[in-house]
């Protein structure tokens, strides 16, 4: 019997794979069936506190509309049951809850600090079994340091840990001068988790509007490659647990993620593509090729090829980048 | 019993006891009585029980007739009942008010009482609508003050169960409908202590039912009827006992006394004046402080004006009284009287016949009209009454508060009398529509009415315009209760939250001697001295006013506030009134700030408190100089280059000083000049379009989408250049037709409102840096002068010549001058680039039949009228009937003009031997398809006109007076789709059937917008509107659809967003069709909750989804052998939550109701799709053999 359970964030789970934030999250059905195909765990959307300020100042705008004309003071009736703040997202997770079994993790973007604190305390009240903190933060300024910018992502897992019990999970881009001082700066924050990497809009160009338009494709396997670096780097210099999210879409994704040192691969794009069903596929060819190589269980294989645990430890290194130059240029030659 | 004490507005007070009251509302829309249906509907959506504890079935109908109509038959199925309306509203309702009269049935209308639409609409108060309703036998009971409206809303819903006669409650429009005061909230017991169980069963058991049959609406014949008609005597007879008996138990109840009439003032008065509604309080407050003087005065209020009770009237009179003025608020031409004088003069008749007087002799008795149209009533004219009164042969058929030069009616009065109590705080706040200044104020009376032991009264007043408009918010607290129901004059504390207000108004002529005054200055307490106006710095000085500054902007700015001072002005008020501890008025404000805008979400809470907390730092008061320094004054109205009848009628409205104009000014049927609206000079705009010239491909589009007009484009030779200013911008021309003449496109920057969709919907942008495009928006300050210059010559340029244009093409279209310009529309108006275009196409031929709503104000609302004229003196020629007659009355239009142009024709014939036979020809036979042929039409007419002036045979002076009428017309019936989809569907349907030729354009804003977004039929499914709180469930009605039916229609849907050539094609093919035509215009509107710059991007995403098909049904077609069904925009690409979601209208559900939102949304899509297939097979169906091909 091959053991595929492992554990994450101190949650104990049957198989690595988990359902990243994503819009299937966003619909209870569709989190029962990503259930029922197998995953472990599921991470919500995230709850973006732009996304109801913004939502805020719209709902006040067009209610404060008129008192311009007398017959059109105002414009819309001022109902009482509205809901504008996070209401809608802990009911998700109070949902959710009820209707799985696997841990729920919720996920959180904030602007402020105030409220980076308040609404991951309100997460952990609905019932969320961990936070992930969707850190994002894109300075424009050339006065602000690297050194603050950090500081800012640092102040912030500071804050929302010392105000929940729940683990924390922290997920952010790969764009630090030092990941791996970062890593370990989170680590002492107190990050439980730290989920490498997320994938944000891009704002591309539109020729024929001459317009920037937002743009996000699915992941391809192809960016699988940058979180196993990363992860092979880190592994066993951290104590945080490690998460694989973007790129992962097959079940030798998801073995190569765990050999890197990964407690969990995390997978959305592939899901969106082949639908929820898809899960169990993956988990069977991780089976399949763990029983092919006599493999007994998951844990067993976790950092098993990271940098400390290879021959060449070097490769992860700037080696790699010259090697891989060479081999392009022998092939063309 | 401790009944918590509540600042609400009179609607809100009527309705709260209407809702609890009763089980099922039937409702309409109709200012100042929307509110009570509004919070109603409201109240329902949120559960909330009447005090049977279910929940009242709200239901809109689609007029004020179909809701009595509902009402009646709820009433007869055995419900208990009720409605709100006003004005047109309550005429409507004559003929079902008849019958429940007749049938005996208990019911209350609640009327917030509005003028009616005689030579021009009003929405404000008086009595003529519940005057007009008299003869139907409504018991009418009449509320003075808000905390009476929420008590007679109740001893009206107990008195109309016992008695079985139907009640009218009335107070008076805005006045009391919109004054927020401090009341004593009754409570649930209370209204069951009132409210009678077992009167509830009688009137349940009195119900139609089949399981005890009765029968009525019978038809009765001469040898019964009137028998009939007499049967209900016992119950008006017996009614004013029973409302007395109800007053009476409410006394016990709750404590408050009253009576049929009310008598205040001095126990041996010898002169008396007599009324009720609003007036009655101010009346009460003068009488008061006179008697207090000395004199020998009393004051009736009328509390039941109908049954009207005889007895009760001469009991409340003392003995002594010698003279009585009974005012009327009402006008009725021709009577000998206005009713309550009639009444007063009749008592008297028959008490002194039955030798029943109350009074020592025959009191001289005088009637008189006051407050017509909300028009100011006070303690001055009360007074003036009284003196009037005094006099040996007092006045008879007086009017009180104008000046009447004409029939000299008008009694004079001394203005600066005045009873204002000294230790009452009169608070003046002049701000933006958009400043949120009301609001705050509103929030302000409720803080001190609810936090403090202070009495407080706010009502505020709001201008003629939709965009850029001044509202004025008038506060009242103090110790004692505040009965001040009119504005106030003597204000200690003025607040300027608009700097630019200095300029155009006098606020500080309110102004008490030592008054504060507060100003939103963008200059800093020592340096704003030097900016304000002569007049201001006068007054300031000789006033011994404190003056304090902030920089509102500033603090809200750095606050994430936008434009909305309205906290940071509020927080000043109260630091510097000290009206309460400065932490405590603080803490107050945050605690309204929350219960205000908690439920918008804590961003907004927040933004707000950072405000308050940013303002007082910002708070600076000025040291006053010693002198006048400015080297400016105040602006004139209108320009010295105005026409007389501006000058002197117009200017007067604009600055606010319309009160003054006698009556010997005013046209006597209502008619006014057109092409006022560009002497109205209103410099709203922050920011006004600069043309690119270089950039700019001349397509004018940004023309085209103008709501204002206010972006022209000529075509002209060089040589009118001569003289141009220096900053006039020119290029060469690009049209191949125009070689070498030249191109300008002007902005016309003191009417711009700044709404920039010119530039959104430029399609050019430059290739160095996209953000930048052929026409971007620019500080107008610095530019004001410059381009006013260059547009005063811009207009000296001669317009293109029309016949030399394709008006099928939008570049062309520019070049057409608009006789629709700077109304006093929205920012961004969706509506007005539609009315502009047809103005520009017909626009000097056009007869405008125009339904009430957005369009009838914006286009006809004082003091000024976008409809212009062109360079001969043409344009169009306008008239709004009524909301709901609009098609008939355009048809009506089209009737005569087709007589007439008969009858011309005929003359021309019988006189074509005098006018030739070769003119008569060409006149009969004119083709008048194209610009060409009408120019060509109009020079025949004028050869025609030349060659029977002096004749004197009757016909050719017939023909003289009629010639132009063998110029083709164009009538165009314009309204919004309250009108066309609701209360004028029937008499459209009726029209469009008739064949006959009128072009019917409904602007399709999806809710009645002008009275402040409630749903129509029109409204799409699943979005929020007033009456539709819970989302509206049923799809939109297809109106092109059911105007296709008829086959004999053109019919158009159209956007002129998406697609304006489109729109353009509707308009000339509609026009052109020589039958009835129908162009339905999405009309973008700030009731659909998103910032109406992204009005062009919604209107193409709307097309886009598959929501707003475009589409031309042309019968003309269908003679060529083609379909005539043409299907104009793409399959849908986009889903339909793409473009909804971007709108509060509809996010609004998702927020309150998300299950409904998505259950709905599915529907929606759902009708988009199914409507889709249906449109499709329409265009593809072939006609006599020829296939159509879907484009």
């Amino acid at each position: 019997m091959i053991d595929l359970s492992t554990s994450y964030l101190g949650l104990s789970l049957k198989n690595p794979l988990v359902a990243s934030a994503g819009p299937y999250s966003e619909d209870l059905s569709k989190i029962r069936q990503m259930e029922e195909a197998g995953v472990a765990a599921v991470v919500l959307h995230s709850l973006f506190e732009e996304q109801i300020n913004i939502e805020s100042n719209i709902i006040d705008q067009a209610l404060s509309a008129g008192e311009n004309y007398a017959e059109s003071i105002t414009y819309f009736p001022d109902l009482s049951g509205i809901k504008l703040g996070p209401e809608e997202y802990l009911e998700h997770i109070r949902k959710a809850k009820a209707a799985v079994g696997v841990p729920i993790i919720a996920s959180l973007n904030g602007v402020s600090a105030g409220g980076w604190v308040s609404y991951a305390k309100e997460m952990e009240q609905a019932g969320a079994d961990a936070l992930e903190l969707n850190i994002y933060f894109v300075s424009s300024k050339p006065e602000m340091t690297g050194a603050q910018v950090e500081q800012i992502y640092i102040d912030l897992v500071k804050s929302v840990k010392a105000s929940v019990r729940i683990p924390v999970a922290v997920k952010v881009g790969p764009f630090f001068s030092s990941m791996a001082n970062m890593a370990r700066r989170f680590d002492e924050a107190g990050a439980n988790g730290l989920v490498l990497f997320n994938r944000f809009y891009q704002p591309d160009f539109d020729l024929e509007a001459l317009e920037v338009v937002p743009n996000l494709h699915l992941s391809t396997p192809y960016e699988l490659l940058l979180r196993i670096h990363w992860v092979a780097i880190l592994c066993g210099r951290i104590k945080a647990d490690m998460a694989i999210s973007g790129g992962v879409h097959s079940g030798s994704d998801v073995l190569k993620a765990m050999m890197a040192g990964a407690k969990v691969a995390m997978m959305t794009s592939a899901l969106l593509k082949h639908g929820t069903g898809y899960v169990s596929l993956v988990r069977d060819e991780v089976l399949q090729w763990m029983e092919q190589h006599e493999y007994e269980s998951i844990k067993q294989m976790q950092g098993s090829m990271s940098q400390r645990s290879v021959a060449e430890p070097a490769a992860f290194l700037r080696a790699n980048y010259m090697k891989v130059l060479s081999s392009y240029n022998s092939r063309e030659l | 019993m401790n009944r918590p004490k509540v600042t609400i507005d009179g609607n809100e007070a009527a309705a709260y006891v209407a809702h609890q009251t009763n089980e099922v509302i039937a409702i309409y829309p109709i200012t100042p009585s929307s509110p009570m249906g509004e919070l109603s509907d409201q109240w329902s959506s949120e559960h909330k029980p009447n005090i049977w504890g279910s929940i009242p079935t709200v239901i809109e109908m689609q007029s004020e007739g179909g809701a009595s109509a509902a009402l009646h038959g709820a009433l007869q199925a055995g419900a208990l009942g009720c409605t709100f309306t006003s004005a047109q509203g309550l005429l409507l309702m004559i003929p079902t008010m008849y019958k429940l009269v007749g049938e005996l049935t208990p019911t209350v209308i609640h009327v917030a009482a509005r003028s009616i639409a005689v030579q021009a609409l009003s929405i404000f108060g008086d009595h003529q609508d519940i005057n007009a309703v008299r003869p139907t036998g409504f018991a009418m009971l009449a509320s003075n003050s808000i905390q009476e409206i929420m008590d007679m809303a109740l001893i009206s819903q107990a008195a109309t169960l016992e008695s079985r006669v139907p009640f009218i409650h009335f107070f008076d429009g805005f006045r009391s409908s919109h004054e927020v005061a401090k009341v004593e909230q009754l409570t649930v017991e209370d209204m069951k202590a009132m409210i009678d169980d077992e009167l509830v069963r009688r009137h349940r058991a009195r119900a139609m039912s089949p399981d005890r049959p009765v029968l009525r609406g019978t038809s009765q014949n001469p040898d019964f009827y009137f028998q009939a008609r007499e049967t209900v005597n016992p119950f008006f007879l017996a009614c004013p006992e029973i409302v007395q008996n109800a007053m009476d138990k409410f006394a016990k109840v709750v404590g408050r006394e009253y009576h049929l009439f009310d008598y205040v003032g001095a126990p041996d008065a010898d002169r008396v004046i007599m009324l009720m509604g609003s007036g009655a309080e101010v009346a009460q407050e003068a009488v008061e402080y006179l008697v207090g003087r000395g004199e020998k005065i009393g004051l009736v209020k009328v509390r039941l004006y109908r049954p009207f009770s005889t007895e009760h009237f001469l009991a409340a009179l003392p003995a002594t009284v010698k003279k009585i003025a009974v005012l009327d608020r009402t006008k009725e031409p021709g009577a000998a009287g206005e009713p309550l004088y009639l009444d007063v003069i009749t008592a008297f008749s028959e008490a002194m016949a039955a030798g029943k007087m109350p009074t020592a002799a025959y009191p001289a008795i005088v009637g008189g009209r006051y407050g017509l149209s909300s028009k100011e009533f006070t303690p001055a004219m009360v007074k003036g009454i009284f003196d009037e009164l005094a006099k040996d042969k007092p006045k008879n058929h007086f009017t009180i508060g104008i000046v009447d030069d004409v029939t000299h009616t008008s009694l004079d009065y001394d203005p600066a009398f005045s009873t204002e109590d000294p230790k009452t705080v009169r608070g003046l706040f002049y701000g933006l529509g958009a400043d949120g200044t009301v609001g705050a104020n509103k929030n302000s009376i409720k803080i001190i009415g609810e936090d403090t032991d202070n009495y407080a009264q706010g009502y505020f007043v709001y201008d003629s315009k939709k965009s850029g408009s001044v509202t004025i918010s008038h506060l009242r607290f103090g110790p004692k209760p505040i009965h001040s129901s009119y504005l106030i004059s003597r204000a200690n504390f003025v607040a300027c939250h608009q700097f630019t207000f200095l300029e155009k108004l006098d606020m500080l002529k309110s102004a008490e001697d030592g008054a504060t005054f507060l100003l939103n200055s963008p200059y800093p307490a020592d340096q704003v001295w030097d900016h304000l106006p002569r007049t201001v710095q006068r007054q300031i000085i000789e006033k011994k006013l404190k003056f304090y500054v902030i920089d509102g902007y500033e603090v809200a700015r750095q606050t994430g506030m936008g434009v909305r001072i309205n906290t940071i002005m509020q927080t000043c008020f109260f630091a510097i009134s000290g009206v309460l501890p400065r932490e405590e008025a603080i803490a107050a404000i945050k605690n309204a700030i929350k219960k205000t805008y908690g439920k918008r979400g804590d961003a907004v809470v927040q933004k707000n408190y950072a405000a308050v907390d940013a303002a007082l730092s910002h708070l600076h008061e000025v040291k006053v100089p010693g002198a006048v320094s400015s080297r400016f004054d105040m602006l004139p109205a209108v320009p010295a280059a105005a026409p007389e009848f501006v000058q002197k009628v117009i200017a007067p409205i604009i600055k606010g000083e319309g009160d003054s104009l006698p009556v010997s000014a005013i046209p006597v049927d209502g008619t006014f000049p057109t092409a006022t609206a560009q002497w109205e000079k209103r410099n709203i705009a922050l920011e006004i379009p600069v043309w690119d010239e270089q950039l700019c491909i001349q397509c004018g589009k940004c023309v085209l989408i103008c709501p204002h007009a206010v972006i022209r484009a000529k075509v002209y030779k060089s040589d009118c250049l001569a003289g141009a200013p220096e900053t006039f911008k020119s290029v060469p021309a690009r049209w191949k037709n125009f070689a070498d003449m030249k191109y300008t496109l002007q902005v016309a920057p003191e009417d711009c409102t700044g709404c920039g969709l010119c530039v959104e919907i430029c399609p050019v942008k430059s290739k160095t840096e996209v953000k930048h495009k052929a026409i971007n928006m620019a500080p107008q300050i610095p530019l004001r002068e410059q381009e006013a210059r260059n547009w005063d010559f811009f207009l000296s340029i001669p317009d293109t010549d029309r016949t030399a244009l394709a008006v099928g093409q939008v570049k062309d279209v520019q070049l057409l001058r608009p006789l629709f310009e700077f109304s006093g529309a929205c920012t961004g108006c969706g509506e007005t680039p539609y009315v502009k275009l047809m103005s520009q196409l017909y626009g000097d031929r056009a007869i405008i039949g125009n339904a009430t709503g957005c369009s009838s104000i914006y286009g006809g609302n004082l003091p000024t009228t976008p409809y212009a004229v062109n360079a001969d003196g043409r344009g169009p020629t306008w008239n709004n009937s009524l909301f709901e007659d609009a098609a008939e009355f355009g048809f009506g239009l089209r009737l005569s003009v087709d007589k007439q142009t008969e009858y011309a024709r005929e003359l021309v014939v019988r006189l074509s031997a005098t006018i030739g036979d070769e003119l008569a020809k060409a006149l009969l036979e004119a083709d008048q398809s194209s610009e060409t042929g009408i120019a060509a039409q109009r020079e025949r007419v004028a050869e025609l006109k030349r060659k029977i002036a002096g004749l004197a045979s009757p016909e050719a002076k017939d023909l003289a007076a009629i010639a132009d009428m063998l110029v083709k017309k164009s009538v165009w019936i314009i309204g919004g789709d309250g009108w066309a989809y609701d209360i004028g569907y029937g008499g459209l349907d009726h029209v469009l059937a008739s064949g006959r030729n009128v072009n019917v354009l409904v602007l399709d804003t999806e809710v009645y917008s002008n009275t402040g977004g409630q749903m129509s039929k029109a409204t799409p499914r699943g979005a929020v509107a007033k009456f539709a709180a819970g989302g509206k469930p049923a799809a939109k009605k297809d109106l092109a659809m059911m105007a296709i039916n008829y086959g004999t229609v053109y019919v158009a849907r159209v956007a002129m967003g998406a697609n304006d050539p489109h729109t353009l094609k509707a308009f000339l093919e509609a026009e052109a069709f020589d039958g009835p035509s129908l162009i339905i215009a999405y009309s973008h509107c700030i009731a659909h909750g998103y910032d109406l710059i992204h009005g062009l991007d919604q209107q193409k995403a709307a097309v886009a989804s598959g929501y707003w098909p475009l589409l031309r049904y042309n019968p003309d077609l269908k003679k060529q052998g083609k379909n005539p069904f043409q299907l104009d925009s793409k399959a849908p690409t986009l889903p339909l939550e793409k473009y909804i979601y971007n709108e509060t209208r509809y996010t609004m559900l998702v927020k309150s109701n998300p299950e409904a939102a998505k259950a709905l949304l599915k529907e929606a899509q759902r009708d988009v799709m199914e409507r889709w297939r249906l449109y499709e097979h329409m265009a593809a169906i072939t006609v006599n053999g020829a296939s159509q091909e879907v484009k």
